[in-house]
């Protein structure tokens, strides 16, 4: 109850540049993060996180 | 705010990760390696180059845990983890990483469209994460053991990010709109891709017995619930605690 307003509070609080900063700052993070463990195609990385590729639904192989 | 956003989103991952780490150790490693005893037997499969390199590191790092017997560039040529400890090591890091990066991502999608992610909600952010990014895709393209028949991995890849990001713009449409209009395009984004259908795979028997597989496709999405629905609670519950320190905190002394 007022965790969420205070939240909701936060947010609003933040100006659209500020949101859009750090929401492209986590996109440009996560999708590295995702790229590198999910789909990259060197071997090294590949056989590194091989069962997670296949534990996690990535293509793998 | 933005420490906050980074600070939230790699701690659930922590958790959400390690978690997901340990189920993947004991339920799902085991049929991975199960599954791997086939591999190559029956010659039926083909999965493209990579997949013969794959063997090929695998099986090398079966046998000759002396690496130094190699060259510098043999080694380079067929490094994997070695079976046990560092295979279980590199899988749990992989694993935390690919949290991580889930979590950025939802987190990038709720600075972008303005929806917080809280504890209130949290559980719904994991669920459309869970459809978004394990069941859509699977629902092509089926949880897959090493040493069954699959399409070439590029076309996958492609049709997979193209069923996640359709999958997930149409929860996102219908969080921020409910309007007739909404469900129409939320209902197209869903269905589209399944309609344009996952690259098939080459009619070639499986080396992997189907028991294994089946177990295999329901433990996978399974495991794959349980890890959203932690990712997205607890990414929420953070944001809420550190929000409300921020607020506790008087303004300026906090960077």
């Amino acid at each position: 109850m007022n965790a969420t307003t205070n939240v909701s509070t936060a947010t609003q609080s933040l100006s659209i540049s500020q949101r859009m900063i750090a929401g492209s700052l986590a996109l440009l993070l996560g999708l590295t993060l995702l790229v590198g463990t999910g789909f990259a195609g060197d071997f090294r990385l590949h056989n590194g996180a091989h069962d997670t590729r296949h534990a996690m639904g990535f293509p793998c192989h | 705010m933005i420490r906050n956003l980074f600070a939230a989103a790699i701690f659930a991952a922590l958790a959400a990760g390690l978690l997901t780490a340990a189920i993947q150790h004991f339920r799902v490693t085991p049929l991975i390696l199960h599954a791997e005893t086939f591999e190559g037997e029956g010659g039926g499969h083909s999965h493209g180059e990579a997949a013969a390199d794959h063997v090929d590191a695998a099986g090398t790092a079966d046998h000759s845990h002396d690496a130094v017997a190699l060259t510098a560039e043999d080694e380079a040529e067929e490094w994997a983890p070695a079976d046990g400890f560092e295979r279980t090591a590199y899988t749990t890091l992989a694993t935390v990483l690919a949290a991580a990066g889930f979590a950025l991502v939802i987190g990038a999608v709720s600075m972008f469209s303005g929806i917080p992610i809280t504890f209130a909600n949290g559980f719904l952010w994991g669920i459309a994460g869970f459809v978004a990014f394990s069941l859509a895709p699977a629902y092509g393209l089926a949880p897959e053991l090493p040493g069954m028949p699959a399409a070439d991995v590029l076309p996958r890849q492609i049709w997979w990010v193209g069923t996640a990001l359709a999958t997930g713009a149409a929860w996102l449409l219908l969080a921020k709109t409910r309007a007739g209009w909404a469900f129409a395009v939320a209902a197209a984004l869903v269905v589209i891709p399944h309609i344009i259908g996952a690259p098939g795979a080459p009619d070639e028997p499986s080396a992997v017995p189907a028991h294994l597989a089946t177990e295999f496709a329901a433990i996978t999405l399974g495991t794959s619930l349980v890890f959203w629905l932690v990712l997205g609670t607890l990414f929420g519950k953070l944001n809420d605690v550190f929000a409300r320190n921020r607020v506790a905190v008087p303004a300026g002394a906090t960077a």
